[in-house]
């Protein structure tokens, strides 16, 4: 395994909370040395012609996805995520640019070379898309069939890849008998039988419930350490993003809008469609304080309410934030959480009692939070 | 009654003889041109837009000339092919050609049917098209075709019993020339009870046949 993958590794181990403590540093995720670049999107442009005129799906996307990595492209549906991830195993061709695998431009292969190129790139659907007339077994065993991979290899590879997606003894069953997990196993197995170098998954978990979605990405976060094969990933959902990539795309009308580790860009969106794709998952201040909220205490016992950002640089150290607003201090609510090693997130406290004016308090707490906004006060009830 | 026996026996061999060879060669020659019809389509595997429209306008044409009119319209031909216009050898040519196109449209839609997410990920997995066809469309849309297969066969008994009247053997022969032309209302009878009971177990066998195979 390279330093890259190796240093993911490592940050992925540490128990969530081992770097609470203000005095440890975050394992930096940014990259000092130059990047191994696996793929690398140049300009790709996807336009599809349809009876209304030309619809542009991809517009000049230029990516780079690195040796190991687990990668997620998140957007709306129709933002073009399925283009550009097909645009990967050429299911789809894109209109214009370049799309490099370890340098090589994929767009002039040959139906042989794009066959070669096929067999290594695994894919998984959302729908498992697996052959209903064949067993498990025979599931698995088809991309070795028709590579022309004599019987004996076949079955061996199929044990030990039924073992590692946990489906022992399911070789003979029909798809039709197995859960939806247990579908997605067998098309990680399929996916496997070649030995990628990587694996697309085209929304694998969005047919899934909230424990399966568990298992399988564990499963995944499983295959790209074990078999350190760079996983490219389509969703929707932020919260699969946050579980198991290390860095994002944002789609949006086919153009890659934000883009980053997953830490920044969930501790600080810039664009409009990465804070609404990132809402459910934040804390927001309720409905009824809200409409009680007033620019200016109207009794100094008013409470003061402070927004604390945090974005992976400062730690949440709510002791020194107690010393340094003084009053009784609350929290209100807040969800902060750690990804990749960083605290992300935000909280709301509330100041009563302090002598300091808001402006005060905010300038105190910018020595602890990466940013401070003044919301207002509330009358004391 | 014995003699009729006889001849009933001699007249299901018949049918069966001229019914099982069209629907036989039906079957070999159906199955290429579905999997044509559907492929070559816009957007199909084997993306042939002008010959898919050609071959699609001639399995139309067939489709449409009604049975008694195909058969008396196709005599030349099927004299040149068997040296003869009479009896059952003669009556297989326009039963095959009738029956090739009508099962190919059946099989057609089984085909269609299959979810294109299953080609994508042949294609994924490194398929050539010749695999897709083989380890993906056929499989997959079998219980569809051995469906569409039955409804052939219990299609191509009805027509070759019109190929009887025309003097070709067969069940539908000798009910019209005894249970028609003679008022022979036992020899009616008897051959209506034999077809029933053709028709019966063939559509049993091929419902089971169908079910057993899907697996869905």
């Amino acid at each position: 395994m390279n330093s890259r993958a190796a240093q993911y590794k490592q940050a992925d181990d540490l128990p969530d909370f081992s770097l609470l403590s203000a005095s440890s540093t975050p394992q930096p995720v940014a990259v000092q040395e130059p990047a191994d670049i696996h793929l690398r999107f140049e300009g790709v442009s996807k336009t599809y012609l349809t009876a209304q005129g030309p619809v542009p799906a991809l517009q000049s996307i230029d990516l780079e996805i690195r040796r190991g990595e687990i990668f997620g492209i998140i957007g709306r549906s129709g933002a073009g995520k399925s283009s550009l991830l097909r645009t990967i195993n050429r299911l789809e061709q894109p209109s214009s640019g370049r799309i490099l695998i370890d340098g090589t431009d994929i767009a002039k292969l040959d139906e042989n070379r794009l066959v070669a190129l096929r067999r290594r790139i695994g894919m998984i659907f959302q729908h498992f898309n697996l052959m209903s007339a064949k067993t498990v077994r025979d599931n698995v065993e088809l991309p070795l069939r028709v590579a022309g991979v004599p019987r004996e290899a076949r079955r061996r590879k199929v044990d030990e890849l039924l073992a590692l997606v946990g489906l022992d003894g399911k070789h003979d069953v029909y798809p039709a008998q197995l859960s939806g997990g247990q579908k997605q196993r067998v098309g990680i197995a399929r996916a496997l039988v070649h030995n990628p170098e990587i694996l697309l998954c085209d929304e694998a978990t969005s047919a899934l419930d909230p424990e399966t979605t568990q298992a399988i990405l564990a499963l995944l976060r499983e295959i790209n350490r074990s078999l350190g094969l760079t996983i490219v990933l389509i969703t929707h959902e932020m919260a699969v993003i946050r579980e198991i990539c290390q860095r994002v795309v944002v789609l949006e009308k086919g153009q890659a809008v934000e883009q980053g580790a997953v830490w920044q860009v969930f501790g600080e969106p810039h664009h409009a469609t990465t804070r609404s794709l990132l809402a459910p998952l934040r804390y927001d201040l309720p409905a009824d304080l809200q409409a009680r909220l007033r620019q200016q205490p109207e009794q100094p016992e008013d409470t003061l309410l402070l927004d604390l950002l945090f974005t992976g640089i400062h730690e949440p150290d709510l002791a020194a934030l107690g010393n340094v607003l003084g009053g009784r201090i609350g929290l209100l609510g807040g969800n902060v959480e750690r990804i990749q090693g960083r605290a992300v997130g935000h909280l709301l406290l509330t100041v009563a009692g302090s002598s300091l004016t808001a402006n005060e308090l905010a300038n105190q707490a910018r020595h602890l939070a990466d940013r401070v906004e003044v919301l207002g006060y509330v009358a004391a009830a | 009654m014995s003699l009729l026996l006889e001849r009933l026996w001699a007249s299901l061999l018949d049918t069966l003889l001229m019914v099982g060879v069209s629907s036989l060669i039906a079957l070999l020659a159906g199955i290429p041109l579905a999997v044509f019809l559907v492929t070559s389509g816009r957007g199909g595997i084997f993306e042939a837009p002008l010959a898919n429209q050609v071959l699609g306008s001639i399995v139309n044409l067939f489709r449409s000339i009604p049975f008694l009119i195909l058969m008396v319209a196709l005599i030349p031909f099927t004299r040149l092919l068997v040296g003869t216009s009479y009896g059952v050898w003669a009556a297989v040519v326009p039963l095959t050609i009738a029956a090739t196109p009508f099962f190919a449209r059946i099989a057609e839609v089984s085909l269609r049917e299959v979810d294109h997410g299953l080609i994508e990920a042949a294609q994924a997995m490194g398929c050539q098209r010749r695999h897709i066809v083989r380890h993906v469309l056929l499989p997959e849309a079998l219980p569809g075709i051995v469906g569409g297969f039955t409804i052939t066969l219990v299609t191509m008994i009805n027509a070759s019993a019109m190929a009887g009247a025309i003097g070709a053997g067969g069940l539908g022969d000798l009910a019209y020339r005894y249970g028609y032309q003679r008022f022979d209302s036992q020899v009616m009878l008897t051959v209506i009870v034999a077809l029933v009971a053709l028709v019966t177990l063939v559509q049993f066998g091929g419902d089971r046949l169908a079910q057993k195979l899907d697996r869905r």
